[in-house]
């Protein structure tokens, strides 16, 4: 508008006074200094003026006729709203009372009489440049309020795709408790689960460096990785691989992502956890004793894949014992004074729990405490997973699309791993991948991965590595077991594990034919007893509960047929399935 | 916050020193006090005495240096750390990327 006029010094200035010759005066003043001048005679015609003009600043005299310059003051301001109108009183008062009564009625200045030129030029152009100030805060005022309102659009329209990648995880599971602001995903925090094929879970915490957009942006292909390959049963050592490739490739450097990782096992009862930059993790047992599961690792995102240690805490658990991880967001929460919450005070509410079962709310209570009730600690995050019987877990759904096409029914293949491959490829996802194009078989991935998993784990395990499971009969010998494990399998050369697959028809559904086959040196199968069927528990067990050789108990309990076939290094399966609704697992 | 940095007789060596608190608003500084060092600085010290508070971000930076500084090549020794400083660094194992005294 005229505002570019403005700007070269042309002001539009309105002069209200009710005596002729001091208007005469002042505005011929004003015009030689090169602004417009409007006049008006009494305080109401210059209301009037104003709403006409909309002059840029106002010369009122105080006392005139009709409606006074303060009433005219007011109103004028009244009309102007938000854009500074500087209005400058023309008086010959000195009482100090009526001049201050002049300001309070919205002026915003004194011109006393008689004018004095060089001041006049030197109150509009200081008023002016006041004026455009004001403008200017103004105008990225309302910038800042238009972008804001954008970026909060962004990101609920950008949080709504993250939710439709991130949503169908098994966090609604009946043993997992988690605190996390719905926003969380914007303070760089992620939570995941996903129930694996075999029947346990993945788990994913993890925080995100920096807040924001960018922070959330590396959480869409972290949710991509750990949903598709945990439900396509690969381990959570590869798993972890692939999110740190991955974000090690995308996110720029000084990125990264701190991060647990927990591989639940409800059947055999035990937790497998990886640590990379989050605080304590800890495993509380039934009667309150906790095991502290420190950071072992860098953050996700920082090292190449060479470099990356996937190398995970194995901890056998009983049902009742639970896992409790927070981000640093609960370290770190403050009170009004500035203190942070910290590890201390983390301990002594951990202290005066006496279970796992109260610790989430013993903990959130103690961070509500300690913060004040003002803020609902926006950024921390926090999970805690109790362990349970796996009969109790039946609310988990994989939640795989359920397809109505046909697929194979009448097929063979066979599929062997052999050599160094052993160390470091896992064929499970592969495998599974073949029987799930199956239609009646899908239904029932989490049966048909364990017997996979089963038979596989016993080739190499106890075929090839030559592994005893006594050694998991004790809590030291279930670490032990695992890390000979590492070692063994990083030597191991030479070898074999044949998978034979076979699918046919029966009238009801149908029938595979699972033989798995290894190069080891078998075993005397003549002496073998599943644990909790025919001569109950063996002598190496006093308490009755045999801990290893659980994986073949379960086979032989999910199978028509299980058979040992040669010198106990290959075992034979045979699974039915009908079209009838598949039995609740366990 | 303070940034100070210095350099040894020789030129080789950049000292920066961080005073306070070690977080997001010292991105700039941080920035600068490296990256406008000339070719023949090749080892890098960062001062942590007075540094009360380090947050994520400023793991970020550090890790932003090491790659200014060669990535794996880079010599990088993060000295006089106080325990919070030290805890953070540990929870996130930079002991195995830089020399932590």
């Amino acid at each position: 508008m005229e505002e570019a006029l403005v700007e070269h010094g042309a002001l539009c200035v309105l002069i209200a006074d009710d005596s002729d010759s001091d208007r005469m005066i002042l505005k011929t003043l004003v015009t030689r200094q090169g602004h417009d001048v409007i006049v008006a005679t009494d305080g109401f015609e210059a209301v009037e003026q104003f709403r006409a003009h909309r002059p840029q600043i106002v010369l009122l005299d105080v006392m005139m006729p009709r409606m006074d310059g303060m009433e005219a003051a007011r109103q004028i301001k009244a009309l102007a709203g938000e854009t500074l109108v500087p209005i400058i009183f023309l008086t010959s008062l000195s009482d100090a009372d009526a001049l201050a009564r002049c300001l309070e009625s919205g002026g915003d200045d004194f011109l006393s009489k008689p004018y004095n030129r060089v001041i006049i030029e030197a109150k509009i152009n200081a008023f002016n440049r006041m004026r455009l100030m004001h403008r200017t805060l103004t105008q990225q005022r309302d910038l800042i309020h238009a972008r804001n309102r954008q970026l909060l659009n962004e990101q609920e329209v950008a949080k709504r795709v993250f939710d439709n990648v991130a949503h169908t995880g098994c966090l609604d599971a009946s043993n997992i408790r988690y605190h996390a602001s719905p926003q969380s995903i914007f303070n760089g925090d992620i939570l995941f689960a996903c129930p694996r094929p075999s029947g346990g879970m993945h788990i994913l915490i993890g925080d995100f460096t920096g807040h924001g957009l960018p922070a959330a942006i590396g959480a869409m292909p972290v949710a991509e990785i750990f949903y598709g390959m945990t439900s396509k049963g690969f381990s959570c050592e590869d798993v972890l691989r692939e999110i740190n490739q991955k974000l090690k490739r995308i996110l720029s450097v000084g990125m990264f992502c701190c991060a647990v990782f927990i591989d639940a096992d409800f059947h055999l009862n035990h937790v497998r956890v990886w640590n990379g930059g989050l605080p304590d993790g800890y495993l509380i047992r039934r009667d309150g004793r906790r095991i502290a599961l420190p950071s072992a690792h860098l953050p996700l995102g920082v090292v190449s894949p060479e470099r990356f240690a996937a190398e995970v805490v194995h901890l056998r658990t009983e049902p009742g014992d639970t896992l409790l991880i927070a981000t640093d967001g609960v370290l770190e929460a403050e009170n009004e004074y500035g203190e942070m919450f910290g590890e201390g005070r983390l301990r002594q509410v951990l202290d005066n729990v006496d279970n796992g079962l109260e610790a989430f709310d013993a903990l959130m209570a103690g961070v509500g405490t300690f913060t004040g009730t003002q803020r609902v600690q926006d950024d921390l995050t926090l999970l805690s997973l109790v362990m349970v019987a796996s009969e109790q877990l039946t609310d988990l759904t994989n939640g795989l699309p359920q397809s109505a096409l046909h697929g194979p029914v009448s097929w063979q293949c066979s599929y062997e791993v052999s050599d160094k491959t052993l160390g470091h490829f896992n064929p499970l996802p592969l495998l599974l991948h073949i029987c799930m194009e199956v239609p009646g078989l899908r239904r029932r991935s989490g049966e048909v991965y364990t017997l996979l998993s089963e038979l596989y784990t016993n080739a190499l395990e106890h075929g090839i590595l030559k592994l005893s499971s006594a050694w998991k009969n004790s809590p030291e010998g279930f670490g032990q077991y695992y890390a000979e494990r590492e070692r063994r399998l990083a030597e191991v050369d030479g070898h074999c594990i044949r998978f034979s697959l076979r699918h046919t028809a029966t009238p009801t559904g149908g029938e595979l034919r699972l033989s798995c086959a290894d190069t080891g040196d078998g075993f005397d199968h003549q002496i073998w007893h599943p644990v909790g069927e025919r001569s109950g528990a063996g002598p190496d067990s006093p308490d009755g509960v045999r801990y290893a050789g659980r994986g073949l108990a379960l086979l032989r309990r999910l199978c028509e047929s299980l058979e040992f076939v040669g010198q106990g290094n290959e075992v034979e399966v045979v699974y039915r399935w009908d079209f009838s609704e598949p039995r609740a697992q366990g | 916050m303070a940034i100070q940095t210095r350099r040894s007789d020789d030129g080789r060596t950049l000292t920066i020193k961080i005073d306070g608190r070690f977080d997001f608003s010292t991105h700039q500084s941080f920035r600068d006090a490296y990256e406008h060092g000339d070719q023949k600085v090749s080892d890098y010290v960062i001062d942590m005495s007075d540094t009360t508070y380090l947050d994520s971000s400023a793991l970020g930076m550090l890790l932003l240096l090491r790659d200014y500084a060669g990535g794996d090549a880079a010599n990088i020794r993060i000295e006089n750390c106080n325990s919070d400083v030290r805890r953070i660094l540990t929870i996130s194992n930079f002991e195995q990327l830089f020399s932590i005294r």
